[in-house]
C-alpha cells in the first residue's frame, strides 16, 4: 500500500525520502519555488516554497514528506507570504525587466506573475554590484542575482567549483572562483551546466539576445505552474 | 621610523593588495626593503600553521584566525596559499573571511580597536567614550588611521555587560573603559607597546557572582562525577539524568536526556560531543563566569556525555570575544590529561575521550547549533536544513550532541549528586536553578542564579533595582515585560531565558533599545534565506523611518506585517525572532510608536529634501532655495 500526503486537501502518494516538494511535482502540484531544482540537492533559502505541514512553516523542497502530513499550499495566508517574499527579491537587487534580456523565460518575473505581484511595495535597496562580462562566451549581471545557488551547485557537480556566494547577512554576494575574481580567468566553458542553469537574468549566453523575440519566450505563452520543473530549469534565450 | 617600522612585528603591508584596493599611503622606504622578506616571512609562517593544523581543512577558520592576528588581514596570496595547502577552492576560502567579521580582506590597524556596541554598554556611556575615543587616537569609526597604526569599530556584544563598557584589543577583551583608561590606551598606541606589555588592569574581568545556588555553590571535586558515574553504571545515570528533568540552558530547552540518548542510540561507529560556548545573545555572561571559574566542571559533564554516548573526540566552541579564556582553559586540559581524566582509560575505566577547543570569529549566528557545527567543520556559520538533527547527523555528519555550558556543568552535578536533587528545586516543568546575568539599571549587576520559578519582582530586589520600567529576558531574541508584569516567573512556562537580563529603568527610551536590538539583528542575519536577509534590513529601515518621525499610521501597520513574516518564514532562530522586540513592545507600547507619527494622512516612502543632501554637498549650497518642503504640513 502506498503512502499519502494531504496537499490542501487531494491525496497525494509519495515514497519514504521524497521531499514534500517532490511528491506534490510527481502529482503535478505546483508549489512556487526558486531556489529548488529537481536535480540538485535541495538548498531551502529563497523560501518561497514554505508551505504549511500540520499547522507548521515548512520549506517544501527540503521538509520530508510523512504518512498523514496535512499540507497547505495555496491558501491566501501563504499566497501574500510569498509575494512579500518576492517583493524582497526583487528590491535586494537591480531587476528592469523591460531591458533584461531573461524577460519572458525569468522565473522570479514568472513567480511574480504567478503571485499576482502589481508593485515592489518595499523601498529599493539600489544595490551596487558589478557586471562581468569578461568571459567570451557568457555574462554575469549581479544585479539580478537572488543567491538560488543553482549555479554553485551545478558547478559543483562537475567539479569545477567555478561560482561561490560570500559575505555575510544582505552583503552576501556571488563570486568566482579565479585567481582575479573574474569569470575569463575561470574554468567556465560554455558548454557547462552552469551556464543555462541560472533562474533570473544573472548568468547569461552571450550571443543569442533576444534570439526569441519577447512575447514568444515560455513564461509568456504559458504560466509557471504549467511549465514543468525541467523545462523551467533549462529556462534560457534559445 | 621607518627602519623601525621594517624592523619590528607585522606592520601589515599587503603587498598583492595595496595598488589595487588599499587607498592607504604605503611608505615605500621600507616597502622596498622588506617586501621579499614578507613574502617568504608570510609563506613559511602559513606552511607552519597548516602543518600545525594537520593540513586540514576543517582548521581553516582557526588558521585564517591566526593569519588575522599576525597581519591585521588575510592577505590575498595567503588565500592562494591556504586553497591550495588545504586543497579547497579559493572561494571557499573568501567566504569565511568575508563572513566572520574578526576576520578581513583588507589591512586593520596594527591595533585592531572594537567597542562593543551592546545596549548595556551604550547605557554606560559608550557613545560618549567612544567619540573621545575616536578623538584621542585621531581615527574614524570604521576606519583604519591613516599611517596603518589603529582601527576603531563597534561589535556586537562582547559579554562584559556587567563591566562595561567593553572592547577588544587586538582580540583581548578590556573592560570598565573610562576616559582616564582611553587617555592610557592612546598613550601606549602612540608609543607602539605591544598590547602583551601592557597593564593588567586593562584586561580585568570580575566574576562578580552575587548569589549562588545549586550549581555555583559548590564546587565538585575534579573527577567525582565520573567516578560516581562509573560505579553507579552509565545507564543508570543517564536514568538519573532523566529523573532530574533537566533542560537544555541555551534557551531551547530541549531535554538533556533525551538528546544523549538519541546520540546513543543512533547506529554509527563515530560520535562527537560539542559544548556550545558562543554565548552571543546581547546580555548573557554566565557561560563567561562559569568557563572563568567551574571550567573543571564542565570539561566533567561533557566526559560525562561522552561516557555515556560513545564518543571519542569533543569540542568547545568559545566565542572569539572570549579568546582571553583560550590559554587558562587549555591548562586546564591539560591538567586533566595528567590526571587521567581525559585522554585514554579515563578513571581507569575503557574510555577514550579527548577535547579541543575552537575559536569563534565574531558571528552570532555560530551559537545555532547546526550554523556552529558548520564553522566547527571550518566553514561559514549557516544553519542546516532539519531533519536531519544534529543527534543524528551532526559534526562531519556523525551524531553530536551539542548542549550549553551551564547544561553540562549541570549534567556533571546531578551524576554527583543524583536526579531527585535537582529535581526537587524548580517548578514543574523548569527543574533545578538558572543562572542569570543581570546588567543595566542596578546598583549590583552580576551573576545570579535562582530556582527556576522565581518571580521577576524577587530579582529586582536582589539587584538593587528601582523605578524600573521594563526587563528585557532572554536577550534581543527573548520578550520585553513592562512593570506591570513582575509578578510573571522565569521557567520554561511563563519566561524562558537562556540567562540574559537586562534592566531598563524610567530614565530609557524604549525605541532606542528596539532600535539598538533590531540594527543587532540585520547586521548578524547570516544571509541564508530571504526573509530574514531582506527582511531584517528592510525592518532596520522601516522601523528607522518611525523613528525619525516620518512615519505615518499605515508605516505601524506595516512593520508588523513585515516583523511577522520574517518571524513565521525564515530559516531559523536568528530570523524567528529578529523581530520580537519590535513585536513585543508594539504589542505593550503602541503609543509610545504613534507618537512618532507624523499627523498626515500620506507619507511618501521617500525623503525629497533628504535625497537633495548630495546635490547640496556637492553644490556647497544650504540656502533655503536649496531645500524643498513636502507633505501635508
Ligand atoms: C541565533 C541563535 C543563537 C544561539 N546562541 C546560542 C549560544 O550562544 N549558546 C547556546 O548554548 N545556545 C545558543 N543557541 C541555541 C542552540 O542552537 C542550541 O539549542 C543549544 O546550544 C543546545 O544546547 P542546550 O540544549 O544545552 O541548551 C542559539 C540559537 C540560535 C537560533
Ligand atoms: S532577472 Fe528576471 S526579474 Fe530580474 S530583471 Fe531580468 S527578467 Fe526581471
Ligand atoms: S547567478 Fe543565478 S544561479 Fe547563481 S546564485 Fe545568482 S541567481 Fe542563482
Ligand atoms: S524552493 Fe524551497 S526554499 Fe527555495
Ligand atoms: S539565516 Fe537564519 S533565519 Fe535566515
Amino acid at each position: 500500500m502506498s503512502k499519502t500526503i494531504s496537499i490542501d486537501g487531494r491525496q497525494v502518494e509519495f515514497v519514504d525520502g521524497q521531499t514534500i516538494m517532490e511528491a506534490a511535482a510527481a502529482a503535478g502540484v505546483y508549489i512556487p519555488h526558486l531556489c529548488h531544482h529537481p536535480d540538485f540537492t535541495p538548498h531551502g533559502s529563497c523560501k518561497l516554497c514554505t508551505v504549511k505541514v500540520n499547522g507548521r512553516n515548512c520549506s517544501a523542497c527540503t521538509f520530508p514528506a510523512q504518512e498523514g502530513q496535512e499540507v497547505l499550499n495555496e491558501t491566501d495566508e501563504l499566497r501574500e507570504d510569498r509575494r512579500m517574499i518576492t517583493q524582497m527579491l526583487f528590491v535586494e537587487g537591480n531587476h528592469f525587466c523591460p531591458s533584461c534580456e531573461k524577460s519572458g523565460n525569468c522565473q522570479l518575473q514568472a513567480v511574480a506573475y504567478y503571485l499576482q505581484m502589481l508593485d515592489d511595495h518595499f523601498p529599493l535597496f539600489f544595490a551596487s554590484r558589478e557586471l562581468d562580462a569578461s568571459h567570451p562566451e557568457v555574462m554575469i549581471d549581479h544585479d539580478r542575482c537572488i543567491f538560488c545557488t543553482l549555479c554553485v551547485r551545478a558547478s559543483h557537480l562537475d567539479g569545477k567549483e567555478v561560482f561561490a556566494i560570500s559575505g555575510r547577512g544582505i552583503n552576501k554576494h556571488l563570486i568566482v572562483n579565479s585567481p582575479s575574481g573574474k569569470l575569463q580567468d575561470s574554468a567556465l566553458e560554455a558548454g557547462d551546466r552552469a551556464v543555462d542553469i541560472c533562474p533570473t537574468g544573472a548568468i547569461l549566453r552571450k550571443g543569442i539576445g533576444y534570439r526569441v523575440p519577447i512575447g514568444k519566450r515560455i513564461f509568456d505563452l504559458k504560466k509557471i505552474d504549467a511549465v514543468s520543473l525541467a523545462e523551467q530549469g533549462g529556462a534560457h534565450g534559445e | 621610523m621607518a627602519a623601525q617600522h621594517c624592523a619590528g612585528s607585522a606592520p601589515g603591508i599587503d603587498t598583492g593588495a595595496v595598488y589595487s584596493k588599499d587607498k592607504r599611503p604605503v611608505d615605500t622606504s621600507c616597502f622596498f626593503g622588506t617586501r621579499k622578506y614578507q613574502r617568504d616571512d608570510m609563506k613559511k609562517f602559513i606552511e607552519t600553521l597548516v602543518e600545525e593544523h594537520g593540513g586540514r581543512a576543517s582548521e581553516l577558520l582557526q588558521i585564517l584566525i591566526k593569519v588575522q592576528a599576525r597581519w591585521h588581514h588575510v592577505p590575498r596570496d595567503c588565500i592562494e596559499q591556504l586553497a591550495e595547502q588545504l586543497h579547497i577552492p579559493r572561494t571557499r576560502v573568501i567566504s569565511v573571511v568575508e563572513f566572520y567579521t574578526f576576520l578581513h580582506a583588507q589591512p586593520r590597524g596594527e591595533y585592531e580597536i572594537l567597542i562593543s556596541d551592546s545596549i548595556t554598554d551604550r547605557m554606560l556611556g559608550k557613545p560618549q567614550l567612544m567619540d573621545f575615543l575616536a578623538a584621542k587616537l585621531q581615527v574614524q569609526v570604521g576606519a583604519v588611521r591613516q599611517d596603518g597604526l589603529v582601527s576603531l569599530d563597534n561589535t556586537s556584544c562582547t559579554g562584559m555587560c556587567d563591566q562595561g563598557p567593553a572592547g577588544l584589543i587586538n582580540g583581548r577583551a578590556v573592560t570598565a573603559l573610562d576616559t582616564r583608561k582611553v587617555v592610557a590606551i592612546a598613550e601606549l598606541i602612540a608609543s607602539k607597546v605591544p598590547v602583551e606589555e601592557w597593564s593588567g588592569d586593562f584586561f580585568l574581568v570580575h566574576d562578580n557572582i552575587r548569589k549562588a545556588g545549586l550549581l555555583l555553590g559548590d564546587t565538585i571535586g575534579n573527577g567525582v562525577a565520573l567516578h560516581s558515574a562509573f560505579a553507579r553504571g552509565l545507564d543508570e545515570t543517564l536514568r538519573e539524568l532523566d529523573i532530574s528533568g533537566l533542560r537544555g540552558r541555551g534557551g531551547a530547552g530541549f531535554k538533556t536526556a533525551l538528546k544523549w540518548r538519541f546520540a546513543k542510540q543512533e547506529q554509527d561507529s563515530e560520535r562527537f560531543v560539542v559544548c556550545n560556548a558562543d554565548e552571543g545573545e546581547p546580555g548573557t555572561f554566565k557561560d563567561r563566569v562559569l568557563l572563568n571559574s567551574h571550567a573543571h566542571e564542565l570539561f566533567e559533564g561533557m566526559t560525562l556525555c561522552a561516557a555515556i554516548i560513545g564518543a571519542k573526540q569533543g569540542f568547545l566552541y568559545l566565542r572569539g570575544e572570549y579568546q582571553y579564556l583560550y590559554e587558562p582553559l587549555q591548562q586546564v586540559l591539560q591538567q586533566r590529561r595528567q590526571s587521567g581524566l581525559l585522554g585514554g582509560n579515563i578513571a581507569g575505566q575503557d574510555v577514550t575521550f579527548d577535547i579541543e577547543i575552537h575559536v569563534g570569529a565574531g558571528a552570532y549566528i555560530c551559537g545555532e547549533e547546526s550554523a556552529l557545527i558548520e564553522s566547527l567543520e571550518g566553514k561559514c556559520g549557516i544553519p542546516r536544513n532539519r531533519p536531519p538533527y544534529p543527534v543524528s547527523q551532526g559534526y562531519l555528519g556523525k551524531p553530536t550532541v551539542v548542549n550549553n555550558v551551564e547544561t553540562f556543568v549541570a549534567a556533571a552535578k546531578v551524576a554527583v549528586h543524583g536526579g531527585d536533587w535537582f529535581a526537587a528545586r524548580g517548578t514543574e516543568q523548569s527543574k533545578g536553578s538558572k543562572i542569570l546575568s543581570i546588567s543595566g539599571d542596578c546598583r549590583h549587576p552580576g551573576i545570579y542564579e535562582y530556582n527556576f520559578g522565581v518571580s521577576v519582582a524577587g530579582i529586582l530586589d536582589d539587584c538593587g533595582a528601582d523605578d524600573v520600567f521594563g526587563v528585557q529576558i532572554g536577550g534581543p531574541s527573548g520578550t520585553f515585560i513592562g512593570n506591570a508584569e513582575f509578578d510573571r516567573k522565569l521557567a520554561f512556562e511563563d519566561l524562558a531565558t537562556g540567562g540574559s537580563f537586562i534592566v531598563f529603568d524610567n530614565s530609557r527610551n524604549v525605541l532606542d533599545i528596539v532600535q539598538n536590538f533590531t540594527d543587532f539583528f540585520a547586521h548578524e542575519s547570516c544571509g541564508f534565506c530571504t526573509p530574514c536577509r531582506v527582511g531584517t534590513a528592510l525592518l532596520k529601515k522601516q522601523f528607522d523611518k518611525i523613528q525619525q518621525g516620518h512615519g505615518s499610521a499605515g508605516d505601524l501597520l506595516e512593520l508588523e506585517r513585515l516583523g511577522r513574516l520574517i518571524k513565521t518564514t525564515s530559516h531559523c532562530g536568528l530570523g524567528q525572532t529578529a523581530a520580537n522586540p519590535i513585536l513585543t513592545t508594539l504589542q505593550r507600547y503602541p503609543e509610545l510608536y504613534q507618537r512618532q507619527l507624523k499627523k498626515i494622512s500620506f507619507e511618501p516612502g521617500f525623503d525629497l529634501d533628504g535625497s537633495l543632501e548630495t546635490a547640496r554637498k556637492l553644490s556647497r549650497r544650504n540656502d533655503p532655495a536649496a531645500h524643498l518642503t513636502q507633505g501635508g504640513e
